[in-house]
């Protein structure tokens, strides 16, 4: 066998937009991608598209997407030797990374000891700390119950973040701004973290009111080296939640970028990182003027939802990268030279109305994309398709990419305006706001930013007489 | 008179909140929804006795009847 690859198949288990954009590297590459599904994807692109597709299980994710005995019989029936997990579902779940090298197949992604090092966000405060990485001030230890908290809050200070520690994607985390408010957002995070990561552990941090969002993206190659590929600012949020992510960050200077990608690459290299990863950190827009400062947040040891940004500025496939790194492969770009040009934007469409971001699931009875240069749409699903309440309400990524942010601005405007989608609402009509708010086009906004956007409007005065 | 509660969507019906009878008051909580990953609270609108129209576990569409409220 002259391939220098470790494995010919790849079984990719996840869903939709995600699965469908890992398929489509993996068989540029000439490997044979199989899908696995549930019985509400059977119709999806993604299934189609694959080389082959195997039927895991019922609709709710612990049946299909979460099932571990079922995606590793789903490998076996189907002859594939490596798991790419995408992101959410398997992804993080060290368990499954360990039984899928167990099984003897390649596993896309971290190491089991370096998913467990992050995936608890005490442990991996606490481990980045150590290693000289900025964090928040916060409890070292989980806080067991709610007087512990009451007493712990007492030294963070607040305004602080409740947080479940092994969870992610903005659940179970609020801010309390007194005691009484602790003693609320105590409950709801355990309820949550016990019902969505299985872990009731809770950590608070202290808050930062109106930051910034900004994450860098590191790789570990397959010579050990921990590179990072820029950063993304991923500030415009819903419930703690991403809804577009644009890359250079419009606010940082070239000395903060090179602090900042120095505490994710040192990050990076604490827990042995390999293949693709995301290191957050919050920026406080007060302290720019005198340098900035910023902490970290969390490591996402996967390939995270906004990666395509980045593949548009720096023309690395981060996928094709995961996958060298998994087999022992050198990079295909040169890591000392990495140079990104130009600025990108991601927006996610969900589905859901763009007032009050509440879900939308339904028949989409028309789908047209945006198509032309600097255009990219990573996307779930196509017309006819139906988008079940099963899962995340994300339809598609769209992204532009421009040689300047007004000009990344301009293809963004024209994409949303021509990118038609009927049959269930969707948050397009956010984004034609969102691009003609003042805030974003001067690049200043804040995770507050879509709040503000949404706060009730002050009654009109009345006219003089 | 009675007030019907329905769902805003398609969702399942995660939690129900209350049982069968029992007195609530215009902003209690009935039900929690999910869609979606999002949590979604079912709120009445009116004081009453609570007569429940689903179980949890049920997948309800948009506009079915959660509850009446008499």
């Amino acid at each position: 066998m002259t391939s220098p690859w470790s494995f010919d198949s790849v079984l990719v288990a996840n869903r939709a937009e995600i699965a469908r954009r890992v398929i489509r590297t993996v068989q540029r590459l000439g490997l044979k991608a199989v899908a696995v599904y549930s019985e509400a994807d059977a119709n999806l692109p993604f299934v189609k598209e694959a080389d082959d597709a195997v039927l895991l299980g019922a609709a709710a994710p612990a049946q299909s997407y979460l099932d571990v005995t079922k995606v590793l019989e789903a490998a076996e029936q189907s002859g594939a030797q490596a798991i790419h997990p995408g992101y959410g579902f398997l992804s993080e779940n060290a368990e499954f990374a360990r039984a899928v090298s167990d099984a003897d197949l390649v596993w896309i992604g971290p190491s089991p000891e370096a998913i467990v090092a992050m995936g608890d966000k005490v442990a991996a405060r606490n481990l980045v700390g150590d290693a000289g990485v900025p964090v928040a001030p916060g409890t070292r230890e989980p806080v067991a119950d709610v007087e512990a908290a009451l007493v712990a809050a007492r030294v963070v200070g607040y305004p602080l973040m409740v947080k479940a520690a092994g969870g992610g994607g903005g659940i179970g985390m609020s801010v309390a701004h007194d005691e009484e408010e602790l003693v609320t957002a105590f409950a709801t995070a355990q309820s949550r973290a016990e019902r969505f990561f299985g872990n009731p552990s809770i950590l608070l941090e202290r808050y930062v009111t109106s930051a910034r969002h900004v994450e860098v993206q590191i790789l570990g190659l397959s010579d050990g080296r921990v590179v990072a590929l820029g950063e993304r600012d991923c500030s415009v949020q819903r419930r703690h939640q991403k809804v577009a992510e644009e890359t250079p960050c419009p606010v940082l200077t070239p000395p903060l970028r090179a602090r900042m990608i120095e505490a994710a690459v040192r990050a990076g290299e604490a827990v042995g990182y390999r293949g693709a990863g995301t290191v957050e950190f919050l920026l406080d827009p007060a302290s720019l003027a005198s340098g900035g400062e910023f902490y970290f947040l969390e490591m996402n040891a996967r390939l995270q939802v906004e990666h395509p940004i980045t593949e548009l500025v720096t023309g690395v496939d981060l996928v094709e990268q995961q996958l060298l790194a998994a087999s022992d492969l050198p990079a295909t770009f040169n890591p000392d030279a990495v140079d990104p040009s130009g600025h990108a934007i991601e927006l996610r469409i969900y589905a859901e109305d763009p007032k009050r971001f509440l879900p939308s699931p339904g028949t989409i009875t028309r789908w047209v994309e945006p198509t032309g240069p600097g255009v990219r749409v990573d996307a779930g699903y196509a017309e006819g398709d139906t988008v079940t309440p099963f899962y995340d309400p994300l339809l598609a990524k769209l992204c532009v990419h421009g040689p300047d942010r007004p000009t990344a601005l301009d293809l963004a405007r024209a994409a949303v305006a021509s990118f038609q989608i009927e049959g269930l609402k969707t948050n397009l009509p956010f984004f034609t706001e969102l691009l003609a708010n003042e805030e974003f086009i001067a690049g200043v906004y804040d995770t507050g930013l879509i709040d503000r956007m949404r706060a009730p409007k002050p009654a009109a005065s009345a006219p003089p007489a | 008179m009675a007030e019907e509660v329905r769902a805003e969507m398609v969702a399942n019906v995660w939690k129900i909140v209350v049982a069968e009878g029992d007195h609530v008051d215009d902003g209690d909580t009935i039900a929690i929804l999910e869609s979606m990953k999002m949590e979604i609270p079912v709120i009445a609108e009116a004081a009453g006795t609570v007569s429940l129209k689903v179980a949890e576990g049920d997948v309800v569409q948009e506009g079915d009847l959660i509850a009446v409220i008499g």
